[in-house]
């Protein structure tokens, strides 16, 4: 199996507290990657350090690997801007600028230059939508503010937003949590189709919705990494008593 | 295994495991009745038999219901969500060996018009192991105990080779003596549905094997690490 990512003995400290231990991931490229955990077992910081956001977070401290195409991203020749365009990231809530549909598409396209004539932007506005699912509903309104869209939409936009600049990885942190069990369908459609083009790891607390959308489930536990493994594997006979546990909704 | 956070969850599986159990009771004392019925020539409790068969069909009926809403409301996972799959397909196997016993019991209706037989009694011993494979097989599923599991799916060589013993002696009771052929004919019946008694046993034995390991059941990794009986 190809790994995209590859994470190494990863180790993150926030000032003297340690939030992960040890964690060993290989991310199969092209596949969808589920994070599942109790609360504060790690799982957003893990997703910050796949493409280092966790560099602004002051006293954060990482050690060990964490492989893109077999590259550290955290060697010091690294760019991390373009590690961001090529490791894009979604958010729980959705995001959209206060600008138009339009220009929120644009905004990252604009920022790498990857047009060079505004025809050219269109085709990546209108390819992103489209890709996103929501091409159809918002055709017609480009340059109305994005805000006046509904949660669901938003948070397609924000993905539409995420795939305009061609990143490799996506990085999704509870993005349906805010969402209608519509707009979530409609958000894992999306999930499924993007694999043709992306590996995608996703962090949710609906574990029918890490069944659903993802070929691996990772489970964390207190910042270790506990069980990783093929999901049907992993929600039909998990290894490890803590997994068995927190999925089948027991008392640890 | 620890509780459930949510109560409900919990007294659903437990009320999945209680029908399963009083399929159980219910199918064993048909077994019993139905033998003794053929043995003793007692056409009333033969027909008592045929006539209970429908509160077991009506208690898989339950079963499948059950089962079928804790799929739908609680979407069960791991050992939670291969217990209710083996509930489903044991209440199935419970109910067939359920009909096994009404068969029986319609054998002992025709027999009773026919000329007294010894081999009859030969039934009883037959009958024995069948009737513990499968009180040992829902014993096995409810505590979810692999080594009684892997027993009972040993025990049905042992109900083998005495059909195959049994069939011989009839055989030649009927060959000693034409006018033996009816009744021989239909002992030869109520034997093979006991000897499937014993295989639908096994059966649930082997659904047990894949609920606790989560594999399905081969043989060839059993045959050899038999468990001491
Ligand atoms: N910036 C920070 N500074 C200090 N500690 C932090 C910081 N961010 C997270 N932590 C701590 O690290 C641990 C892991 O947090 P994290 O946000 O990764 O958990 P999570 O699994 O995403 O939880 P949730 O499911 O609630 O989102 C927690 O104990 C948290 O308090
Ligand atoms: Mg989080």
């Amino acid at each position: 199996m190809t790994f995209k990512m590859d994470v190494k003995q990863l180790n993150l400290f926030y000032g003297d507290k340690q939030a992960l231990f040890n964690v060993n991931l290989g991310l199969p490229a092209l596949q969808t990657t589920a994070l599942i955990g109790p609360s504060g077992c790690g799982k957003s910081s893990f997703l910050k350090c796949l493409n280092r956001m966790n560099d602004i977070v002051l006293q954060a401290h990482v050690e060990g690997q964490v492989l893109l195409d077999g590259q550290d991203i955290y060697a010091p020749s690294v760019d991390v801007v373009s590690l961001r365009t090529k490791v894009g990231m979604v958010f729980q809530k959705p995001n959209p600028f206060p600008r138009s549909i339009y220009e929120n598409v644009a905004y990252g396209p604009r920022i790498h230059r990857l047009f060079k004539t505004k025809s050219e932007l269109d085709q990546i506005v209108e390819k992103s939508l489209v890709r996103a699912g929501l091409w159809g509903e918002v055709k017609d309104r480009l340059p109305q503010p994005a805000m006046r869209l509904s949660g669901g939409q938003q948070q397609r936009l924000c993905i539409a937003r995420a795939i305009a600049v061609n990143p490799e990885v996506i990085l999704m942190d509870e993005p349906c949590s805010a969402l209608d069990p519509i707009a979530t369908a409609k958000v894992e459609e999306l999930i499924d189709e993007l694999r043709e083009k992306f590996t995608i790891v996703i962090v949710t607390h609906n574990l029918q919705q890490a069944a659903r959308v993802s070929q691996q489930t990772a489970f964390f536990h207190s910042g270790y990494l506990v069980e990783a493994r093929e999901t049907g594997a992993l929600f039909t006979t998990p290894h490890d008593e803590r997994t068995q546990g927190y999925i089948t909704g027991r008392y640890g | 295994m620890n509780n459930h956070i949510v109560k409900a969850y919990d007294d659903e599986l437990k009320a999945l495991h209680s029908l399963i159990r009083h399929m159980g009771e219910l199918t064993f004392e048909q077994i019993s009745k139905a033998t003794q019925s053929i043995i003793e020539c007692d056409a009333v409790l033969a027909r008592e038999v045929i006539d209970r068969d429908h509160e077991i069909n009506l208690l898989e009926t339950k079963v499948d219901d059950l089962a079928i809403r804790i799929l739908a409301l609680r979407q069960p996972v791991a050992s939670d969500l291969r217990t209710v799959v083996a509930a489903l397909k044991i209440s199935n196997q419970v109910e067939r060996i359920a009909d096994y016993a009404t068969n029986i019991a319609k054998f002992a209706l025709i027999l009773k018009d026919m000329p007294l037989f010894p081999e009859v009694k030969g039934l009883s011993t037959l009958v024995q192991i069948p009737m513990r494979m499968i009180k040992d097989a829902l014993k096995a599923f409810e505590l979810s105990d692999l080594n009684l599991a892997l027993q009972v799916w040993h025990m049905d060589r042992e109900v083998d080779v005495l059909y195959q013993a049994y069939l011989h002696k009839i055989f030649s009771e009927m060959i000693e003596d034409p006018k033996n052929v009816g009744p021989c004919t239909q002992l030869l019946f109520a034997a093979k549905n006991i000897e499937r008694i014993g295989d639908q046993s096994q059966n649930i034995a082997e659904a047990v094997y894949t609920m606790i390991t989560g594999k399905p059941f081969k043989e060839s990794d059993n045959v050899k690490n038999e468990p001491k009986i």
